[in-house]
């Protein structure tokens, strides 16, 4: 069989990736945004987890001061890995958005394709180059907010490994979705349709939610499909549910997971759902005139 | 005896080495032969629209092509189709002996695409460099290799600089850089003169006659005929997606010449008996145009008009330009 990818210009497209969001300065920006959203979470999580232990000290039970501290540490933690999911998704969107559409726009992609390079070589060197730098900003913010979380209470909460991949692949599938937009449509068109795509997960998580909480089937199933469609809020909910305390899952008080958990096998869904996306994107751009 | 054991196997290996030789000249004999460019009724269609409708024409490697056309004749179109970089909807075409598209091909050719815009987030040096390592060019010879066409295209002291800062006549010396990169067998230029001041487009020129006389097939899309007339062999010139006419150019220069006749007294039937040395033949007010078969009759065109009993004031050859076969082949409106 040909081989459909070779090592060698993958690595030059994917470093040629790298590189061009350090010099455009999208880096650097979310960097500058991420370490403010840092700050805000730190001194906010300093004031309330010095407040809740400062009552339950007069209150002088020692057994139900640690749990109160733990329990409100790992709220708050999922609070911040919430929004650090949500920016990881946004920066996603945005790095890969105007990636070809962009370069076919400008015809800056002509002199590249006309190298001996495969086109798909091309796309999968750059998702490989989005990729890597989706991991650095995700690792390091969601990174930040379990230390700061760490270093003010000493609570490190269970599963975070497993959480904290499954909020990666979630930036990534997001990712991969506007790779794949961009090899067929405007920039504008994609980051239309990422961003309608996740409102519809956001929202179909939540009637999932709130239907299982109220035994309603019907709204569960809606979301289930939803889910189907596109599985991205499925796997914030699983990464939700891996980080939440123990006590929380079993009194159902966590706002994020706290009913109807998806199963592995979403999971291993979203994992094929993105393999088929990221094919997709190559199959396009492969058959398209530049 | 004992000398000789290593001086016979240096001489066992010499001979393999003739042997090898004489296999990479007849090779090396055969790829010249074959054609740079070669298409068969290649074709586009956009939607219902034909961009370029059986275009059917062969290159030879060493040759300077010029591909003329007004706007929108789909001469871009072609030479995309040759790139691999838009589909063909019909036909076949090959480059150097090889169907397009062959990735170990590309690595010989070299392309200048028109309204280039390249990746502006690098310098000029970093902006070769990628383009070579794409090419799979040895890190050391692309080193020597870019310093040197820096140099020829006259950007060493703007090496280092972002191309975002570059003005549009640089960028197309950075990119006309790029294109020749790999010494490439064949170059595509789309336009490679558009934004060039005087300077620039003597560079470009220059570079094209360099290129020639290292035997690289040119092959230039254009609509400034007198770019293409200094620099092109041969031109085919494009309309609605068609080869409309092919022209050597030293038949150009030989045979197509229009003289202009100045003289009073002729009559309708001399004016009619010029038909025999020439065509296209326009007379208002004592002044005679028109295009001759062949250069030398003109003495005897001479000795008619005289035996006709006009008075000849003068007789001026004027080589007839690429611009007016250009008009006269694609008419006025421009192919419209």
């Amino acid at each position: 069989m040909k081989s459909i990818l070779a090592i060698r210009p993958i690595r030059i497209v994917a470093r040629m990736t790298f590189q061009e969001a350090i010099r455009r300065r999208i880096v650097l920006t979310g960097l500058i945004l991420g370490v403010l959203f840092l700050i805000v979470f730190s001194i906010g999580f300093h004031f309330i987890s010095t407040e809740v232990a400062r009552e339950e000290a007069r209150d002088g039970r020692g057994a139900a001061r640690n749990i109160m501290v733990a329990e409100m540490s790992n709220f708050l933690l999922q609070a911040g890995l919430y929004a650090v999911t949500f920016l990881s998704v946004a920066m996603g969107a945005l790095l890969s958005a105007d990636t070809l559409a962009g370069e076919i726009n400008s015809g800056s992609i002509q002199t590249i394709l006309t190298k001996p390079i495969r086109r798909s070589e091309v796309v999968f060197g750059k998702w490989l180059g989005f990729a890597a730098l989706l991991g650095l900003y995700a690792l390091l913010m969601s990174g930040g907010v379990v230390l700061s979380v760490f270093f003010q209470t000493a609570y490190l909460p269970r599963n975070i490994v497993t959480g904290l991949s499954l909020i990666y692949l979630e930036a990534l599938l997001i990712m991969t979705i506007s790779l794949a937009g961009s090899s067929a449509m405007p920039a504008l068109a994609t980051g239309g349709m990422v961003f309608g795509l996740y409102g519809l997960a956001f929202l179909g998580g939540w009637i999932e939610q709130i239907g299982s909480a109220l035994n309603n089937p019907t709204a569960v199933k809606i979301g289930i499909v939803t889910s189907l469609i596109i599985p991205t809020e499925a796997l914030w909910r699983r990464a939700a549910y891996e980080i939440q305390s123990p006590l929380a899952s079993a009194m159902g008080i966590s706002p994020f997971a706290a009913f109807s958990v998806p199963s592995v096998l979403m999971i291993v869904y979203a994992l094929v759902y993105l393999i088929v996306v990221l094919i997709t994107a190559i199959n396009t751009f492969q058959h398209r005139d530049i | 005896m004992v000398l000789m054991y290593p001086s016979n196997s240096i001489r066992g290996y010499s001979t393999i080495g003739i042997w090898l030789k004489t296999v990479t000249f007849y090779y090396n004999w055969y790829l010249m032969s074959l054609p740079a460019i070669k298409t068969e009724e290649l074709r586009k269609v956009f939607g219902d629209q034909a961009a370029v409708k059986g275009l059917t024409l062969q290159v030879e490697q060493g040759e300077v092509f010029g591909f003329l056309g007004p706007n929108g004749a789909g001469k871009t179109t072609s030479m995309k189709m040759l790139l691999g970089l838009v589909a063909p909807t019909s036909g076949t075409a090959s480059l150097l002996g090889a169907p397009i598209g062959d990735l170990a091909t590309r690595a010989r050719i070299g392309f200048l695409p028109e309204h280039f815009r390249f990746q502006d987030w690098l310098t000029a040096r970093e902006f070769l460099l990628l383009h070579g390592q794409l090419l799979g060019m040895d890190a050391q010879d692309l080193k020597t290799r870019l310093e040197e066409l820096l140099e020829r295209v006259g950007l060493t002291p703007f090496r280092n600089k972002l191309l975002r800062t570059f003005s549009k006549g640089m960028l197309q010396r950075v990119g006309l850089a790029q294109a020749l990169l790999n010494r490439p067998a064949l170059v595509f230029l789309d336009e490679p003169t558009s934004g060039l001041d005087p300077v620039g487009r003597r560079l470009v020129r220059d570079i094209i006659r360099e290129l020639k006389e290292q035997d690289t097939c040119v092959f230039l899309n254009s609509h400034l005929l007198s770019e293409i007339e200094v620099t092109c062999d041969r031109v085919a010139f494009i309309s609605h997606g068609e080869v409309i006419r092919a022209i050597e150019m030293d038949t150009l220069e030989k045979n197509l010449s229009r003289v202009t006749i100045r003289a009073a007294g002729l009559t309708q039937e001399s004016i009619a008996g010029l038909a025999r040395w020439g065509e296209n033949i326009q007379a208002n007010n004592g002044q005679l145009v028109m295009t001759l078969h062949q250069d030398r009759d003109l003495p005897e065109i001479t000795r008619y008009l005289v035996a006709q009993n006009a008075e000849v004031y003068a007789i001026t050859p004027n080589r007839m330009s690429l611009e007016e076969i250009f008009i006269e082949t694609v008419g006025e409106d421009g192919g419209l």
